[in-house]
């Protein structure tokens, strides 16, 4: 592996397939569902007790390709900043795992795979699936790295939402818990925003029932969303010191077209959005984001009773999407459930985004309450912060 | 300030000497951690504090600290009743929006309740405000009228009279002075009055949380 600095350098996606009939795995719908693919990537040295093993779980449009770089790229993976030697999830010290989740489009089984049956993609034929069959899924993966316990479980957003109910889950499996910008369940408002990418996916002409592969994509309704999308991440503020009111070029009164850098700027990512991003993969991974629910008409400290793995719980600001109202729910439930826990507000002007962008503090947070989580409970004795 | 002895200072060192072996400690604005982090050193109690202040939050995860992001006044409502041996407010109870219903939580949720407070009665203050006629700036209240986070001002004797008027029960008093500690007229020669504190023996809220625990 190539050193570069505090990076990774060089990485590679691998797969591993499991529930293949008649062991298919058995979906919260009742329905059962195999064989199933995860591509993944892992960074660091996992240690003879296999003991120092953390699963990275990426939020609605992530994949595997959690840090370091691919042969031709020139960007690193999406939390580059967060995973290194030195950095936040060190891999000096741990074995970081991420996978891309069931349903989506960078490797894992979703619906733009293809169906063995048919030979054709799944399209709507795909099984409808919740966050806790990703869950599932990966548990599967994490069984066959040869891991008993996970050191920690941590993600932004949906990757929040995956910690939340890998715990619930799998309590005697996971050491500690790290949800960052995230929600125990799905407010109205939220599930609204999703909808409003759903319908603009589905009222594209090409979207065609979600049987489009080898034809013309359903492009101008994944962009729609992705725009949608990318509003709800920004905040008021980080939006207005970006863009401002700049024109593009100069104020020309032209009829609608993207006059305002702001316009520019989302039809630019709404439109690049296709070439990484598979429709129907969005509309199933919305859809089980809108359907997580932890607590699930219970209290949320019932779930959480008998858990006994830290948690750290961060939230920001300026975040509008997943406000730390929501956050401070999760923190709650801890205290009720006599969980230890940490729970920060973090200072942002980055809106939802500020989990993948305010690396220095939440860096900080992570590093620090890993090292308890790895030493055990010990207190240093002093601090000359 | 008050003298520190090892690096540890005095108000701490008589609160390490109250909280028992293993003990569950709620410290309410816990500040960077010190207290806490010498609690857990020495007595190895099961720590959680609750602070405002984001690098103060730092500080705290750096030791190694579980601590709440959140404020005092809204932060006790979410903890059930009897959920720590001891819920410690030390020179954070005049800093609050509202002292009395803060304390009344604190003792829902503690068994004990240690208080720190600065006396404003100290005779230091007293020569300031009588005979220079200045808002009082001393060891215990090192703050300037403009820069202060204190919110209210009270004596030692004035925490004792409201204590007897909610039938709180008192069950230990420590007065710090400038150099030592204080044993005749607190009021006047303490800097700092630390209390233990609970609620009236056989008080309703106290029934309620046992018949809860019971039930779960």
């Amino acid at each position: 592996m190539v050193k570069q600095n505090n990076n990774i350098g060089i990485v590679e996606t691998r797969y591993y397939t499991f529930a293949y009939p008649p062991s298919e795995l058995e979906l919260e719908s009742g329905e059962k569902f195999g064989p199933i693919t995860l591509a993944y990537e892992t960074y660091g040295k996992l240690n003879s007790e296999k003991s120092n093993a953390i699963l990275i779980l990426h939020a609605l449009t992530g994949d595997a390709h959690a840090a370091g770089l691919h042969p031709d790229d020139k960007d690193p993976g999406w939390w580059d900043n967060m995973i290194g030697p030195g950095k936040a999830f060190d891999t000096h010290q741990y074995f970081v795992i991420c996978s891309n989740v069931l349903g989506g489009c960078k490797g894992s089984t979703g619906p733009s795979s293809i169906n063995p049956l048919s030979g054709k993609p799944y399209g709507l034929q795909f099984p409808v699936i919740t966050i806790k069959d990703m869950v599932n899924a990966q548990r599967h993966l994490i069984d066959d790295l040869g891991i008993d316990k996970l050191l920690a479980v941590a993600g932004g957003s949906m990757g929040g939402m995956q910690a939340l109910q890998w715990v619930a889950s799998y309590p005697d499996k996971v050491r500690s818990v790290i949800p960052v910008a995230t929600t125990a369940n799905h407010s109205s408002q939220q599930i609204a925003f999703n909808e409003v990418g759903r319908q603009a996916i589905m009222a594209d002409p090409n979207w065609n029932e979600g049987d489009y592969y080898g034809r013309e994509l359903p492009a101008k309704g994944l962009s729609v969303a992705r725009m949608v999308g990318h509003i709800t991440y920004m905040s008021d503020v980080s939006m207005g010191e970006k863009f401002g009111r700049k024109f593009k070029n100069t104020k020309q009164l032209l009829k609608f077209s993207p006059e305002f850098e702001v316009e520019g700027y989302l039809q630019y990512r709404g439109d690049n959005f296709i070439k990484r991003f598979d429709p129907n993969s969005y509309l199933y991974i919305t859809k089980a984001i809108d359907y997580f629910d932890l607590a699930n008409g219970k209290g949320l400290r019932e779930v959480f009773r008998g858990i006994e793995s830290p948690f750290l719980v961060i939230a920001f600001k300026s975040d509008w999407l997943y406000p730390a109202y929501q956050s401070q729910e999760i923190a709650k439930a801890c205290k009720l459930a006599g969980i230890e826990a940490i729970y920060c507000e973090l200072n942002s002007n980055y809106g939802h985004d500020a989990f993948l962008i305010e690396v220095e503090e939440q860096s900080h947070l992570i590093k620090y309450f890993l090292r308890k989580v790895t030493k055990g409970y010990r207190v240093a004795d002093a601090s000359n912060s | 300030m008050l003298p520190t002895a090892n690096g540890i200072k005095p108000d701490h060192r008589i609160i390490a000497e109250i909280v028992t072996t293993s003990s569950s400690v709620l410290d309410l604005g816990c500040g960077d951690g010190e207290l806490l982090a010498l609690l857990v050193r020495e007595k190895n109690v099961r720590a959680q504090g609750i602070e405002v202040d984001d690098k103060a939050i730092f500080a705290c995860v750096k030791r190694g600290l579980s601590v709440f992001h959140g404020d005092i006044d809204s932060g006790l409502s979410d903890y059930e009743d009897t959920s720590f041996d001891f819920v410690i407010l030390n020179q954070s109870l005049q800093q609050v929006k509202q002292p009395s219903a803060v304390v009344q939580e604190a003792l829902r949720v503690g068994r004990k309740v240690i208080i720190g407070i600065p006396n404003f009665a100290h005779i230091n203050a007293r020569i300031q405000i009588f005979f220079r006629g200045r808002t009082p700036v001393t060891g215990a209240l090192p703050y300037e009228w403009h820069d202060t986070p204190n919110l209210h001002f009270l004596s030692i004797l004035d925490f004792m009279e409201y204590c007897g008027k909610r039938r709180i029960i008192i069950e230990e008093v420590h007065f710090i002075g400038t150099k030592r500690r204080v044993r005749r007229f607190p009021n006047l020669f303490a800097q700092t009055g630390l209390f233990v504190v609970s609620g009236k023996k056989g008080d309703a809220q106290e029934q309620n949380s046992q018949e809860k625990q019971d039930g779960s």
